[in-house]
């Protein structure tokens, strides 16, 4: 896409024009990105100002946390850790729910039969699944870390069973009278057309699994930002909860931004048509 | 030029295919279908829409297993088999030069494939993605797969199919340069007469569903005399063999 033409510019310079408006065009949304976040900062500054109590410190108390608890090192112990266990959960829940997903979406008497087990894995309520693996499995980080996982694990089987059923059978057989190897059916036929599911569970995923995380790691674990708030929220300072939450979501924004979304655009750059 | 492989011929002797529709009707596609191709020949099978043609390549291919009867495929040299679909099942995610090697065994995967890139006109292809080829070029590139693995014996279900005339008549032309090089044992599917008196040793007429052979037409005359005055003459003589056959 290029910029229209403004007319009054010297002969010569559309090259140096035409670089010029992309670097904007890249620019822009990032742009409009600080500005919308420098305007929430603004009102939330304001209606600090406004209500002054310990229980709603405005965003300069809580950089002010910010910077101390990174100076000594303890946030990014603790944003490590939960971080680790994030990753794990996710790894966990990602492999085991689609390979359900794709036996349960690509043989159908098997997910008639197993169809009521997802209906009741889905609606069995995160905090129940963490306290039986805590008691089952004792207060270690293989019971936190599966507990996260099998919360997860149900949604991404229903994802990945969609993604199988629309499966296109004409490539499995071009596939097989190619004599395509397993591994190459795998990663050249079955996962670039599930790529729209798994990006799906991901994005759905790792937003669901931090959140659950946080849960784990109050109720059964000494270290990382879920024990930090409960922490915090005992000795009632909302400055350091809001700035373990904020550093939290800042570091999911940027994983957003520098790794799922470059993945994504490599995994589907066979789309763009030049134009 | 001689057929490359040995003797044995594709032999084909089917007794019956009966597909279960959902509401539980039956629909015997195929029945007592039986004919031979000989090696190193290039026949075309002749039918109207709907009578089984598809379904007969899908058996050979191995991809329907379900039907009383049996066949036998070449061998010698490679055992491998290529098709080429109806519809051009390139995988749109790889490249049109991925798309080729992927086809090809371990021991091809990095043979030179410039010559056949070229004569099929997608030199300047190699790098795009399928989605940035118009079918013509796409069926171009299954074409090239096709051919690159070198097959026993090579299967071709109406690749020309919706395209435009002169484009499909440019095709024909690619297909016998690329076969004439390398003459393998090639069974296409088509319902166009034409196409194949012009492309074909030998046509196999099938009858509406369910298929069995009407009868056979051979065309001993080398491909190269087969100018537009000769075409006419093989039309009329097809015609007074088969009346009914469109
Ligand atoms: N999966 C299927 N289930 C039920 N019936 C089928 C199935 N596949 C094909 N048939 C039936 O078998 C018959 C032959 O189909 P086939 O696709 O082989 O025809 P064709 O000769 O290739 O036709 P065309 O020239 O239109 O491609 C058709 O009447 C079709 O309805
Ligand atoms: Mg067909």
């Amino acid at each position: 896409m290029t910029a229209p033409d403004t007319g009054d510019r010297p002969p010569g310079a559309a090259a140096d024009i035409s670089s010029q408006s992309g670097l904007a065009a890249a620019l822009t949304p990032v742009l409009t990105v600080a500005v919308s976040l420098l305007g929430l900062c603004l009102l939330w500054g304001f209606a600090a100002n406004a209500w002054p109590s310990r229980a709603f410190p405005g965003p300069g108390q809580v950089g002010q946390v910010l910077l101390a608890e990174a100076a000594n090192g303890d946030l990014f112990y603790h944003l490590g850790a939960t971080l680790g266990r994030v990753a794990a959960a996710y790894v966990v829940a990602m492999v085991v729910g689609s390979v359900i997903g794709v036996l349960l979406g690509s043989h159908r008497s098997a997910d008639r039969f197993f169809s009521p087990w997802l209906v009741l894995f889905l609606n069995i309520p995160a905090l129940v699944v963490i306290v039986l693996a805590y008691i089952w499995f004792g207060l270690n980080e293989a019971a936190a870390i599966g507990a996260v996982a099998v919360n997860k694990i149900p949604n991404v089987v229903v994802t990945m069973r969609e993604g199988a059923r629309a499966l296109d059978p004409s490539y499995a057989e071009m596939a097989a009278v190619y004599r395509f190897g397993p591994l190459e059916r795998i990663r050249h036929v079955l996962l670039p057309q599930l790529q729209p599911y798994l990006a799906a569970a991901s994005r759905s995923g790792i937003a669901l699994i931090w959140k659950i995380v946080l849960v784990v790691e109050l109720l059964g674990r000494s270290y990382g930002v879920g024990f930090q708030i409960y922490l915090y929220f005992q000795l009632f300072d909302v400055a350091a909860i809001l700035a373990y939450t904020l550093a939290f979501v800042a570091v999911m924004l940027v994983i957003e931004l520098l790794l799922v979304q470059p993945i994504e655009r490599y995994a589907t750059r066979w789309r763009r048509r030049p134009a | 030029m001689q057929p490359v492989g040995a003797v044995v011929p594709l032999r084909v002797d089917i007794a019956e295919k009966t597909f279960k529709s959902a509401q539980g009707v039956s629909i015997t596609a195929l029945q007592d279908l039986s004919f031979e191709v000989r090696q190193g020949e290039f026949a075309c099978l002749l039918g109207p829409s709907g009578c089984g043609k598809t379904t007969t390549l899908r058996i050979l291919l191995g991809l329907d297993k379900d039907f009383s009867g049996s066949f036998q495929l070449p061998e010698g040299g490679s055992n491998r088999i290529a098709a080429v679909f109806q519809e051009p099942t390139l995988l749109p995610w790889r490249t049109v030069e991925q798309n080729v090697r992927l086809a090809l065994p371990k021991s091809l995967r990095t043979k030179n494939l410039d010559g056949l890139f070229d004569t099929l006109g997608l030199a300047s292809m190699r790098s795009l993605y399928p989605a940035e080829l118009s079918l013509g070029l796409a069926r171009r590139a299954a074409l090239a797969r096709a051919f690159a693995t070198e097959p026993a014996v090579l299967f071709l279900d109406e690749p020309f199919a919706s395209l435009d005339e002169r484009t499909a008549e440019r095709l024909r032309h690619l297909l016998l340069t690329v076969w004439s090089a390398r003459p393998t044992t090639a069974l296409m599917v088509t319902h166009n007469l034409r196409e194949a008196l012009m492309l074909s040793d030998r046509i196999i007429v099938l009858a509406q569903r369910p298929a069995h052979v009407l009868g056979m037409f051979d065309v001993r005359l080398p491909r190269h005399y087969r100018n537009p005055q000769v075409m006419s003459d093989l039309l009329r003589s097809f015609h007074q063999k088969f009346p009914g056959v469109a």
